[in-house]
Formats: structure tokens, C-alpha cells, sequence
């Protein structure tokens, strides 16, 4: 995929339409962090770990014990519609 | 199937978690009378609103590990899963991807020829979805209930070679996550759902066909008939000179066919990466260590303990532990018995089968919802072992039981309803009989052997069913055959 390419995918997985001259500039900016990020790979990385979370933090737990829910109203506010207590958004199937 | 084909299956079964509450939030699992009733901004997918592991959630993942024979991973991760449907509010679902907590597993599944082992890929934990309605409004209706609740996916190795193997493996993971109690194990409801990844190839080679995946298997009946109409539906399209094609599949229940998915054109891209709101779990030995305590014997061990230790016919071991509360009743009413023999073994078997099992099915409640105390079960096979009462009698009453609260004891000594097994009484009772019907006792002595049977009876009537018949029998033989 060349990178013109990789900014119309990325787009389409995101459901984001762009007009050709932003698809240019981004594809551009996306070269950019790549190559940039690209520098790790001159490290010497034989037997370290990915480092997925900076935080050393690890299990990190609640109880099994239910709290109340929203109200139904407040879930309910920011629904552009709703049908009784269902959201209701266009067909999907 | 055609003989020189094979199916290679393997399967994906989600199941949901009886916690409390969700994976990562607060909210009940319960499912309430109006949808959307137990949302929070977490599980609705509320910018900025941040989630928090369940821990019972980590614990029934080991629990199921280990019961499972897999390896637990000392420390996982959670990672998010990238697609749009609107009934995942977020636009991710938080699932495991690399490092599952569960890995290289087995399970045991019993068939005709055997045991098989089906090997277990990986367990994992995620999220659910919500659920979408299209069939109300002539929009989508959303309900998010259910977003967020916890799911382990258990992944089979493509160990699996035929429908009907399939269905064992599923079943046999139903009885283990119900005797482990993290799952109620409801096929129709959606507590346990299985998809299938379904290829042929011909008997002997040992590359995989290509596959199609099979969805919506909804029940037991409709897992192993949509499994058998893909296996022929793919044989018959390789005979005729077609090729398979890398589908998803649909199970259509009311039609009995699979049938394509619309799929989208480019394979699905998930981007999944790491979930940056949620630390990793790491699980000590010690942990382990606490959950391999507390694990129960499990269905098909306990089977095969009530063969040997009871010698139970395998017919009856299996119904006896298919659910995990009969199978405890057996064990109490065995404990409670005077006589410890196999003969009375079988006997309460034969009594939980028919009588109990029956009154359970018609209230629709489990064994340990059942009041009969296991005691009264006991007496009334040590009465019918010891030939005090007569199985008759035992089950005329076996009703009282349930309605009068008293025990079968206490019940034959009120009634009169004793054996009645002294055999100088029986003799004397014999002899009045023979001496009352004395023309059939020539008549059978001329060899009208079939008159034998009226005597019996006659002797039975002037007792009301309450001689023993095995004792008349005897007496009876030898008043007629050896004078």
C-alpha cells in the first residue's frame, strides 16, 4: 500500500471522508510519524519485552458488588431518538 | 457423510459469566424489565468514563483453566477490538488478543468407541454487546443491558471430526462451566453461544480444506444439524468440481440451511492494541493455588466414580451427574442407607430416575430445591432391600412422603403396610388356600401348570399385597411339588 492508499483505507475503517487535498497532507504527516517512529528500529531490542502500559500499576480490581445503574432518563438524554426506553438508530440490517 | 471424506471442525463458544455484576463496571448483570434499566456511562460508552476490572471475572477464568487442564498466563493484558456496530457504543470491544490468560488446554469428550480428547487453543476474557432489535421498529433498536457483561471465549483445537462430535464437546463444556458454577449454561438464551470453523479434506491428507465459518448455532439440535449440512454441503460442492470459498455462514433454523453472510468485501481489520485504561492481571501461584482448592469434581470424573464405587450402569451415572444437584442428592440418600450394598445402590438410582426426576420436571426446579429429606429415600430402598415392604407398597407410598411429613417408617407401622415375610404364617395361609381349592389342585398336579399363578395371586389377596410373594412362591412349590 502505497501511502495515499494507507490514509484512504485507515479513513474508510474509521467511516472518515476526505477530499484529495487533505488525503495528500495527511498521507505526508503519516510518512513523517512513521519514519520517525521507523529511528526504533536501529535499537537493539533482542530480549526486551513490548511495553505496552508506562504504569507498573497491575491488578487493579473491584469487588463483585453492583452499584446502581443511570437513571433512565439520564441514559436516555443525549439520544437524538429513542422508541420507549430503546435507543433507536437507522436500520442496520 | 461421504466415507472418504473427514471433517476437520473446531469450535468457538462464548460463555457469560454469572457474576454479579458487569466485566467493567458496576452495573447488574440481572437482566431488567425495560431496556437500558442497568447502563452507566462505562458500559454505554461515555467519553472519558474509565473501566475497572471484576475480579471474579479473572477469578472464573482461571477457574475454568485449570478445570480444563490449561496453562494460566502469569501476566496478560486486555486489548481493544475496532468496529463499528451500534450496538457497541464505544466503537471497541474489550477483549485479549496475544496472550490469552488460558492456553493449551483439553477436555474429554465421551463417545460410542470411547473417550477423545479435543485440545483448548485458548480462553479468553472480553466484553459482550448490547443488543440490537430490527424486527420492532422500522429503525434498529438498541438495547445496552447486556454491554459490558462478561464473556470467556473458549477456542477448541481443530480437533473435532464430525457433527455428532461436536455436539459432545459442546455439551461437555456446558456440564463443566454448570458444576463450576460461572455459567448457567442456557443455550436458548444466549449464556452459551458457539460458532464453527468447518472444512473437508479427503481421508488421509493432512492439509486443512479451506474453511467456512458457521454462526447463529443457537441450540444443541441446531449445532450438530448445521454442522452436518455444511460438512455435506462442502463435500458435495468439491465432488461436483467447485471450490470453497472463505464465507461466513449463517445457521437458518427455520429453513435447515447455511447460508452466506453479507460480508464486506475486504477482510475484517480489527487494529487491536493494547487497552491503555486497564492495567495488566497477573496471576501469582498462590492464586492458583486457592482456585485448584476450591475446584469440584467434574462431571465426567464423577461419572466414572459412580461406575466403580457404586456399580452403577454407565446409563445411570450419566443421568445422575448431568445435573450437578442430583448427582449431590444420589450421594446423600447413598450416605443415609443402613445397607451399603450395590443392589441398594441401583435401587436408589431407580428412585431418583423415575419417581424424583418426574416430580422435578413437572415443578421445573433442580434436586437441591427438592424438600424430601434424603433419609426418607433411604429408608424406604433399606425397607425394600431388607423385603419389609414390597415395591408395590413402596410406591403407594412414596406420595405420602411429600404430602404427610412423616417418614416411611413411621408410615408402615402406622398402615399396617409391613411385608409380611414370617414364613409359619405364610405356610398356614398356603395350606388354607390349597384345602379351599382343592379340584385346582388336582387339576394342577394333572399338569395344568399355569394354575401355579393363581395360587400366588389368591395367597397376595387374603394379604392385601402385603406377603412376600418371593416367600409364597417357595412355600408354595414345595406344598405342590413335593407331596
Amino acid at each position: 500500500m502505497n501511502p495515499i492508499e494507507t490514509v484512504e483505507y485507515v479513513a474508510e475503517l474509521a467511516r472518515l471522508k476526505f477530499t484529495e487535498d487533505e488525503i495528500s497532507q495527511f498521507a505526508n504527516q503519516f510518512q513523517n510519524i512513521l519514519s520517525y517512529i521507523q529511528t526504533i528500529e536501529e535499537l537493539d531490542l533482542e530480549g526486551i519485552e513490548p511495553l505496552t502500559h508506562i504504569s507498573q500499576a497491575e491488578n487493579v480490581f473491584r469487588e463483585d458488588v453492583v452499584q446502581p445503574s443511570l437513571p433512565l432518563e439520564d441514559v436516555l438524554r443525549n439520544a437524538p431518538k429513542r422508541n420507549e426506553s430503546f435507543f433507536k438508530v437507522p436500520k442496520v440490517l | 457423510m461421504k466415507n472418504d471424506y473427514e471433517a476437520v471442525v473446531g469450535l468457538e463458544v462464548h460463555i457469560q459469566l454469572l457474576t454479579n455484576t458487569k466485566a467493567f463496571c458496576s452495573c447488574t448483570t440481572k437482566f431488567g424489565t425495560s431496556p437500558n434499566m442497568n447502563t452507566c456511562p462505562v458500559c454505554l460508552g461515555h467519553p472519558g468514563a474509565l473501566p475497572t476490572l471484576n475480579k471474579s471475572v479473572v477469578d472464573y477464568a482461571i477457574t475454568l483453566g485449570l478445570a480444563t487442564g490449561c496453562e494460566i498466563r502469569p501476566f496478560s493484558i486486555f486489548s481493544r477490538k475496532n468496529y463499528f456496530y451500534p450496538d457497541l457504543p464505544k466503537g471497541y470491544q474489550i477483549s485479549q488478543y496475544e496472550d490469552p490468560i488460558c492456553y493449551d488446554g483439553a477436555l474429554e469428550i465421551e463417545l460410542a468407541e470411547g473417550q477423545k480428547r479435543i485440545g483448548i487453543t485458548r480462553i479468553h476474557i472480553e466484553e459482550d454487546a448490547g443488543k440490537s432489535i430490527h424486527d420492532v421498529d422500522i429503525d434498529t433498536l438498541v438495547d445496552l443491558n447486556r454491554s459490558g457483561v462478561a464473556l470467556l471465549e473458549i477456542v477448541s483445537e481443530p480437533d473435532i471430526r464430525s457433527a455428532q462430535e461436536a455436539y459432545q464437546y459442546l455439551m461437555q463444556i456446558r456440564q463443566i462451566v454448570m458444576y463450576l458454577g460461572i455459567c448457567d449454561g442456557n443455550l436458548e438464551e444466549g449464556s452459551l453461544r458457539c460458532d464453527a470453523n468447518i472444512s473437508v479434506r479427503k481421508r488421509g491428507t493432512e492439509k486443512f480444506g479451506t474453511r467456512t465459518e458457521v454462526k447463529n448455532l443457537n441450540s444443541f439440535r441446531n449445532v450438530e444439524r448445521a454442522i452436518e449440512y455444511e460438512i455435506n454441503r462442502q463435500i458435495e460442492l468439491i465432488e461436483s468440481g467447485g471450490t470453497i470459498v472463505q464465507h461466513t455462514m449463517l445457521w437458518d433454523a427455520t429453513v435447515h440451511e447455511t447460508k452466506v453472510m453479507r460480508t464486506k468485501e475486504k477482510a475484517h481489520d480489527y487494529r487491536y492494541f493494547p487497552e491503555p485504561d486497564l492495567v495488566g492481571v497477573s496471576v501469582s501461584e498462590e492464586w492458583m493455588q486457592q482456585i485448584r482448592q476450591r475446584l469440584p469434581e467434574l462431571p465426567l470424573a464423577r461419572k466414572q466414580r459412580f461406575i466403580e464405587q457404586f456399580g452403577l450402569p454407565k446409563y445411570d451415572a450419566g443421568i445422575l451427574v448431568d445435573e450437578q444437584s442430583l448427582g449431590d442428592y444420589f450421594e446423600s440418600v447413598v450416605s443415609k442407607l443402613s445397607g451399603k450394598t450395590e443392589e441398594s445402590y441401583k435401587l436408589v438410582s431407580n428412585w431418583l430416575m423415575t419417581e424424583v426426576m418426574r416430580i422435578l420436571s413437572e415443578r421445573k426446579i433442580p434436586a437441591s430445591e427438592f424438600e424430601l429429606p434424603a433419609e426418607f429415600i433411604a429408608e424406604l430402598v433399606d425397607l425394600l432391600v431388607t423385603n419389609t415392604i414390597s415395591s408395590k407398597i413402596a410406591k403407594e407410598i412414596f406420595p405420602q412422603l411429600l404430602t404427610s411429613n412423616k417418614s416411611p417408617i413411621e408410615l408402615v407401622k402406622e398402615q399396617g403396610l409391613a411385608q409380611i415375610s414370617d414364613e409359619k404364617l405364610i405356610e398356614s395361609l398356603v395350606k388354607d388356600i390349597l384345602s379351599q381349592n382343592s379340584e385346582n389342585v388336582e387339576k394342577y398336579k394333572a399338569g395344568k401348570s399355569n394354575l401355579f399363578g393363581f395360587f400366588v395371586s389368591q395367597v397376595l389377596k387374603q394379604t392385601e399385597g402385603k406377603a412376600n410373594p418371593k416367600i409364597v412362591t417357595e412355600i408354595l412349590n414345595r406344598e405342590l411339588n413335593n407331596n
